[in-house]
């Protein structure tokens, strides 16, 4: 078996798929923040991939952009849920309905 | 040989991701997260990106993840336990990301595609270190900039969420 493109490109859509499905079935917020970050990850690996493949640096590149935002992003997410902790003190998605109704 | 590795740290890697949402522990979940991030460093490497496989290990796995360590033990929520999962939402959740998964495979069969394999003696551009400072430095320059300028705007933003206000009206 040669791994070719469409094999990296599966292993990125199932971890997508697995982001997301986290994102979907979990109710505590750290845990969707992980699954985010995953989700973000497996985009990395298919640009990655697909930079590889046709032998250009751009997506390489760009790569290092989703680090940077990505870890400016958990930052900033973190400093949310940790104040939203305070508050309300919870974290759990069902309890969060300040705009329900 | 790249075949056997890739199919290493490709079951290595969702397994793991699988683990992050599986998990009943948090503290479990984000170790999870940290070995499924070690095994996309793994696959950046089979991609030749090695910079990039070395980054992914230093900025997720060092910062990002002691990050959610450090909040996660900060803020101790309810014993760490999850709640079982309603049925409708498993079964929701599993269905979208199938959906989502069928779509990206049929779109890598069917749609339109030029490299499917690579090129014999092809060069790995990304795995030379000169070229990711020349593109940085010159294509990529403005970019460069304001993303330092995101960095500085999200250490301000934390400063300002995580400082106390007096006075404030509680809108509890």
């Amino acid at each position: 078996m040669t791994v070719g493109l469409n094999e990296y490109l599966y292993l990125s859509a199932v971890l997508f798929a697995i982001g997301f499905l986290g994102v979907l079935v979990r109710k505590n917020t750290l845990i969707i923040y992980m699954c985010l970050e995953l989700m973000l990850v497996a985009s990395t690996v298919a640009l990655v991939a697909f930079s590889r493949f046709n032998g250009t640096m751009d997506g390489n590149v760009f790569v290092f952009f989703i680090l940077t935002v990505a870890a400016a992003e958990v930052a900033v997410g973190l400093a949310i849920i940790v104040a939203l902790f305070r508050r309300r003190q919870t974290i759990e998605v069902g309890e969060l309905n300040a705009l329900k109704n | 040989m790249s075949a056997i590795l890739f199919n290493l740290f490709a079951i290595f890697t969702v397994a793991c991701a699988l683990g992050v949402v599986f998990n009943r522990n948090t503290i479990a979940s984000a170790l999870c997260l940290l070995l499924a991030l070690v095994g996309v460093a793994g696959i950046f490497a089979l991609l030749e990106a090695f910079l990039l496989a070395v980054l992914m290990v230093l900025v997720y796995a060092g910062a990002v993840v002691a990050l959610f360590l450090f909040i996660v033990m900060l803020l101790d929520v309810s014993g760490g336990e999850r709640k079982p999962f309603g049925k409708a939402t498993v079964f929701s959740g599993i269905i979208s990301a199938g959906l989502l998964v069928v779509g990206l495979i049929s779109f890598t069969k069917h749609g339109a595609q030029t490299t499917a394999e690579l090129p014999a003696g092809a060069a790995a551009s990304g795995s030379v270190l000169k070229a990711y400072g020349e593109q940085l430095f010159t294509t990529y320059l403005l970019p460069v900039q304001i993303v330092g300028f995101l960095l500085l705007i999200a250490m301000l933003g934390v400063i300002v969420l995580s400082k106390k206000f007096q006075g404030l009206e509680d809108i509890k």
